[in-house]
């Protein structure tokens, strides 16, 4: 099919259970979303899965420790002004990802609206966001690693399995993390330079931006799942 | 100039890319703050040391809350066709499966080694 042919997906199917059926059935498209998104969505998909058996596997094993798992507003404390504060960095760590998150839906609308500057700031700034939690993670996995000691096989407090888990999975979320910033960064370089107004097609900002948001999902998930449980 | 000389130009009338035009920045601002609040209850509920089930109860709800919010609004979900909605958000559900699985095995191996600890002389 030639790019430059305009496929019209505006069909009198009303977006209902029967027009469920309508997609599904008969020689038509089901999806009428563009293939970029609809890709994007089944990778994410696939990618839930993984987390998911991350954090199933986290939830199994925690589940058959008989000696008592840590507890994480201990490990992850954090001593401000001669009190330990809890959860303090991974709280801010979640304000951060939570606003950047925040300014790639707006950059989502303004592309959009084809605002060439600020999509690309919009975007630059979800990057640096992305790079500040990518930095305090190294800080919290430094402290966690030399002064508290904590291993993939053991630590002192609590089950073994606790290291294994916490870095297998927060450090398969900094991987995202931190390839999310490369792949914006090369997103906004491009708005930057105008390439999407010369495509006068700002779709590609929107399918970053599911990354990112999706990012941002498997956080909620890790902060509730395995720092506050 | 013929069709194909024409600057590539895709179609901008996918129903899923309709509203984007029409939303405001200040619906993504509520939907930011809701998420700081959101999280600033899952927060509390650490640092009050609300324990048990409650604590369990509070920290799921509001993890999945912030979940459909993220997911909803932010991914646009909310403005996808139906077919498109479930062929998405359906399939994950069979996790619920894997951690139902897992819940029972995980409880049998515990009552084991309870029981193998308990037979054991210290």
């Amino acid at each position: 099919m030639s790019t430059s042919q305009p496929v019209s997906f505006e069909s009198s199917v009303p977006d209902n259970l029967k027009g469920l059926v309508a997609d599904w059935s008969s020689d038509v498209q089901t999806f009428k979303v563009r293939w970029s998104k609809a890709m994007m969505w089944i990778f994410l998909v696939s990618d839930t899965f993984i987390f998911g058996s991350f954090l199933s596997a986290y939830m199994a094993v925690r589940l058959t420790t008989t000696v008592p798992w840590p507890n994480t507003s201990e490990v992850f404390a954090l001593h401000v002004g001669g009190a330990d504060i809890p959860l303090l960095l991974i709280a801010i760590m979640t304000f951060i990802l939570i606003s950047s998150s925040g300014t790639m839906a707006m950059a989502v609308t303004s592309g959009y609206k084809k605002q060439r500057v600020k999509t690309g700031v919009l975007i630059l700034l979800t990057a640096l966001g992305g790079l500040a939690f990518v930095g305090m993670q190294m800080f919290e996995w430094s402290k966690l690693i030399f002064e508290e000691g904590i291993r993939p096989w053991g630590n002192e407090f609590g089950a073994h399995q606790f290291g294994g888990f916490f870095f297998m999975i927060t450090g398969f979320h900094g991987l995202h993390v931190s390839i999310g910033v490369i792949y914006l960064s090369i997103i906004a370089k491009r708005v930057l330079a105008g390439r999407y107004d010369r495509l006068d097609d700002y779709q590609i900002v929107e399918v970053a931006g599911l990354y990112w948001h999706f990012v941002d999902l498997v956080w909620i998930f890790i902060f509730a799942f395995f720092y506050l449980w | 100039m013929s069709e194909q000389e024409k600057p590539f130009k895709h179609p901008s009338f996918y129903p899923g890319d309709a509203p984007e035009t029409e939303h405001p920045f200040s619906l993504y601002i509520s939907v930011w703050i809701l998420l700081f609040v959101l999280s600033a209850f899952s927060y509390m509920v650490d640092y009050m040391q609300v324990e048990g089930y409650l604590r369990w109860f509070l920290v799921t709800v509001f993890a999945f809350l912030k979940a459909g919010l993220v997911v909803g609004v932010f991914m646009h979900m909310a403005w996808e066709r139906m077919a498109f909605l479930y062929a998405i958000t359906l399939p994950p559900l069979f996790l619920l499966a894997l951690v139902g699985i897992l819940a029972v095995d995980g409880a049998f191996v515990y009552y084991i080694r309870d029981l193998f600890m308990s037979l054991t002389p210290s």
